[in-house]
């Protein structure tokens, strides 16, 4: 029944299951294992990173396209819901649904486009011209400041079963109140689960197949019948949906939207150094590598500081060490990801246990 | 004397050579365009400087990642450390010199500037060779690693910049004497800008004439379309890659001291904001043609100022619309080099 | 494979080495195993012709020849040194010159363009440019025009012109007369001749029954990625059983 679940897409290393398996409990229970805002903030932003981010494994891992649209479609999800419910007085399901319903039609409209347009061409054009319209939108965002709350963002209510007001029931369950908080948590945990297995589900399709004979070697593809420009539309398509909710659920999460949470170029780059150090085309290297990524985010900052205190004093060691650094060392490991992880964390776990079966034998 | 017969006529009849002169049409038409468009020629002229001017600069800066791309077909997604790199190492010339740049004298102004750019420019030079052998090599004729590992490498080193300047922007104010504007008539034109379209042309200039002139420039131009021949004539082409890649970061250094003077703040993330113009004008002039960037440069500094003035709304995205718009017509931008 | 050169009067030990010399030498290109064992040689001022059929390798072999594709085992000696594994541009400096099948010439570059780039040891040898032109006339008309508005005689003419602008010990031309006009080939062969003549030594692919008949001195025929006969010209010419054997046709044929 596992199997089923994940698709026939298994692990397939000791290792790595039980990396996987702390996650998915750490990340159900967390609003019993943790107390505070800040744990739980950082336990959905995992959920809605791992989605992220294997939405673009799907790209990158499994098409072998580059896209430096992503984000885009992530802030279109997350300010559809957003704008819809700050423009009402009254914030229902009812809105929030229709919001999130026009977000998705345009992300398709836009995926179409700029995949017709542009997935006809060299990779490095795409990228480029991803580049150069995710960064349009992000300037049309900002700007357009009367409609779409500008610089500073927007920020809303949900829907009062989601707001912190609201309590289920009435006593409190293992220690934690039944808050709106919580259950926006699992709305977050639930959809973000069903949305990662779906991914799953398609990347082990046949259609996910084709898709990995189009990264290898697109000419052959097209030889042996399969009309590589519609498989790229629909990976294209399915990755911006998907990311789209993704958005939806973190605005949802946040209750604020913003150009530099949901558009801003830093998500795309945390996106690259996800996939690449988690390891791309295995959509468990999403899981892994968002964990690591948004703990280290949130807590490795505290350490640096630590490093940086005790080196204070050394003129360039230290400066290295400050909090505000810690992208340097975020992208020299990416580097050498590249260079020595080709495969990533998952890759190399799944690896080592491959080695480990095959001299058993 | 000739063992061969007369070559028989019909074999010498060619149709003229035709050169492509559309392109260069359009960085005048532009302007003669705009002109009864915005009215007042005052206004039009301060407008066309200010757009000539960001223009070069912008020129200066892609100049050398169109040309590695031509040539190695290897796509930098760092090339902005080199223009943030640049500017800051400008600083390390500027800031010490201050008192001579206050002074309002232009030879004096003008001396600290020089050595600052050559300071600049060797600097780059020397990331950029780096930049070559230990992130472009090893992944050579992979254009997806290529790209991770530049965009990689442009954040580590706006991370160095931030450890080794400070985590703050840095100001650089103007040279006294290049400060305040010329009056032509009616119209103002900054001396600054002046300065950086001179700039521009003379290193427009020099990379003309030393691609058609020198050997060197042969080798890049045949490199282009031929790497593997070039190398059967005895050239080693790893060498040129690396001349070439050193002097495009070089380049890319000296737009970014021209550019962070423009704007008289200097921040770690100037090269990575730039970027995205900076592709869409390789895209417009081809990739691989540093003629096609020049005017592409022209045309989308031209195009945002002009729209800027006469419909402000779509200022920001004119460099998108003009992109499209050229490729339209044009869909391996504007001299196509077969590399696109 | 001795031959008598034909120069007698320096009894130089090296010249009777072959010029060129490959020993088993085998290709691989990704998972298809294209040459299976080479041997070759070519001696000093002799036109050495490759023959074979369509696929047979012969491309392939002056590839390898050149270090455009790396040999996966046996050796290529080249005037006493060993040049398996050098670099194309050392191979090219060790006094190769290379015309490809496709000709490569600079499109973008000039005739006069093409051939500076191609005189790498210094200026352009007025005297020699001038020789070359007695051949090639129409380089004299195209001096300064781009090389891609040339046709497709004229190209081969820039790019043989190319290989012979510097003095090089050896010439590797693949198939020159390939859709060229009779006149052309007329005056390439006149061309090779005159470079026999002062000395050059050739290692010409080609299928022109009556180039080969005409310029060469020994014969190599390819097969399946091996050289299956090698002689003096004379006697695969005179042996017409062989030549339908080998290659599937008779040199017979009048141009």
């Amino acid at each position: 029944m596992l199997r089923q679940l994940l698709s026939g897409d298994l692990p397939r290393s000791r290792s790595l299951t039980a990396l996987l398996v702390v996650i998915v409990l750490g990340l159900a229970l967390a609003p019993f294992l943790t107390s505070g805002a800040r744990p739980l903030n950082t336990a959905a932003t995992i959920c809605v990173y791992i989605v992220l981010v294997a939405s673009y494994d799907l790209l990158l891992g499994y098409t072998g396209i580059v896209s430096f649209a992503h984000t885009m479609f992530y802030g279109i999800g997350a300010y559809g819901i957003g704008l819809a419910l700050a423009r009402v007085d009254e914030p229902t399901w009812g809105v929030a649904m229709t919001g999130l319903g026009l977000a998705l039609l345009l992300a398709l409209a836009l995926a179409l486009v700029v995949g017709l347009f542009a997935l006809r061409v060299q990779a490095i054009f795409y990228a480029m011209i991803t580049l150069a319209v995710a960064s349009s939108f992000a300037v049309l965002a900002s700007q357009l400041s009367d409609f779409t709350g500008g610089e500073d963002g927007v920020t809303f209510s949900v829907p009062h079963v989601l707001s912190p007001a609201y309590r289920l029931v009435e006593r409190e369950v293992f220690g934690r109140h039944l808050d709106g908080r919580l259950l926006t948590y699992y709305v977050v945990f639930v959809g973000c689960l069903l949305l990662f297995l779906f991914l799953l589900r398609l990347v082990n399709s046949p259609f996910g197949r084709v898709l990995q004979a189009i990264r290898e070697n697109a000419f052959r593809a097209e030889a042996l019948g399969y009309r590589t420009m519609v498989y790229r539309i629909w990976a294209n398509v399915l990755a911006a949906l998907t990311a789209s909710l993704a958005g939806a659920l973190m605005a949802l999460w946040l209750r604020y939207v913003g150009p530099k949470t949901s558009l801003g170029f830093e998500v795309m780059t945390d996106i690259l150094l996800i996939v690449v150090i988690g390891g791309m085309g295995t959509m468990y290297g999403a899981v892994v590598g968002a964990t690591l990524f948004i703990l280290a985010q949130n807590y490795l900052k505290d350490w640096m500081a630590h490093g940086a205190a005790a080196l204070d004093g050394v003129p360039v060691l230290a400066a290295a060490l400050h909090p505000d650094r810690w992208m340097l060392w975020l992208g020299l490991l990416f580097i050498l990801s590249i260079y020595w992880f080709p495969v990533g964390i998952v890759g190399k776990l799944r690896l080592r246990a491959w080695l480990a079966a095959r001299s058993l034998r | 004397m000739s063992l061969a017969p007369a070559v028989p006529s019909a074999d010498v009849q060619l149709p003229a050579t035709r050169r492509d002169i559309a392109p260069l049409l359009l960085v005048p038409a532009l302007m003669l365009v705009t002109l009864p468009l915005v009215g007042s020629w005052s206004t039009w002229v301060t407008l066309t400087v200010a757009g000539l001017a960001m223009g070069m600069m912008i020129f200066i800066m892609a100049s050398g990642l169109t040309l590695v791309f031509g040539l190695m077909n290897v796509i930098n997604f760092g090339h902005g450390a080199f223009i943030a790199v640049g500017a800051f190492s400008a600083t390390l010339v500027l800031l010490p010199l201050r008192h001579w740049l206050e002074m309002d004298s232009l030879p004096s102004n003008l001396a600290v500037l020089a050595l600052a750019i050559v300071v600049a420019m060797l600097v780059t030079a020397l990331l950029g060779w780096a930049f070559e052998r230990l992130l472009i090599q090893p992944v050579y004729g992979q254009h997806l690693k290529q790209i991770l590992v530049t965009m990689g490498g442009m954040i580590v080193a706006e991370q160095l910049i931030h450890v080794l300047w400070g985590a703050a922007t840095i100001a650089v104010p103007l040279p006294t004497a290049l400060r305040g504007a010329l009056l032509l008539g009616d119209a103002a034109i900054d001396k600054y800008r002046l300065v950086a379209v001179a700039v521009g042309l003379v290193v427009f200039i020099a990379m003309y004439l030393i691609l058609n002139r020198t050997k060197i420039g042969l080798l890049v131009r045949a490199g282009v379309e031929h790497g593997e021949m070039v190398e059967a004539l005895g050239y080693r082409i790893r060498r040129l890659f690396v001349l070439v890649f050193a002097a495009g970061a070089g380049l890319a250094g000296l737009g970014g001291v021209m550019w962070g003077l423009y704007k008289e703040t200097l921040t770690a993330s100037m090269g990575g904001e730039i970027m995205v113009m900076l592709f869409i004008v390789i895209i417009i002039g081809g990739l691989g043609s540093v003629g096609g960037c020049f005017i592409g440069a022209l045309l989308i500094a031209l195009v945002a100022n002009y729209t800027g003035f006469l419909a402000p709304g779509i200022a920001l995205v004119s460099g998108i619309v003009l992109m499209i718009s050229v490729l339209l017509w044009r869909p391996a931008g504007l001299y196509a080099t077969g590399r696109g | 494979m001795e031959r008598p050169t034909p120069n007698m009067l320096a009894p130089d030990p090296a010249a009777h080495q072959p010029l060129l010399r490959l020993t088993g030498v085998h290709t691989h290109i990704g998972q298809y195993h294209i040459l299976h064992g080479v041997d070759l040689q070519v001696a000093r001022g002799e036109l050495a012709v490759l023959l074979g059929r369509n696929g047979a390798g012969k491309t392939t072999t002056l590839r390898t020849i050149m270090g455009l594709w790396r040999a996966s085992s046996g050796s290529i000696h080249f005037d006493g040194s060993d040049i398996t594994r050098l670099a194309t541009s050392a191979i090219a400096r060790a006094g190769i010159a290379y015309v490809p099948e496709n000709m490569a010439v600079f499109s973008d570059l000039t005739v006069r363009e093409n051939l500076v780039l191609a005189a790498r040891d210094g200026p352009l040898d007025t005297a020699r440019v001038d020789w070359i032109c007695g051949f090639f006339p129409a380089l004299r008309t195209f001096w300064h025009r781009p090389a891609g508005n040339l046709s497709g005689g004229q190209k081969q003419m820039v790019a043989i012109a190319r290989a012979i602008v510097e003095p090089r010990k050896l010439l590797l031309v693949d198939e020159p007369t390939k859709g060229l006009a009779p006149a052309i080939v007329h005056s390439l062969m006149a061309a090779f001749r005159e470079l026999k003549a002062q000395g050059a030594t050739i290692l010409l692919v080609e299928q022109n029954v009556h180039v080969v008949r005409a310029l060469g001195d020994t014969a190599s025929v390819m097969d399946g990625g091996r050289v299956v006969h090698a002689g003096p010209m004379a006697v695969l010419a005179g042996d017409a059983a062989l030549q339908q054997r080998l290659l599937g046709l008779s040199l017979d044929t009048q141009p």
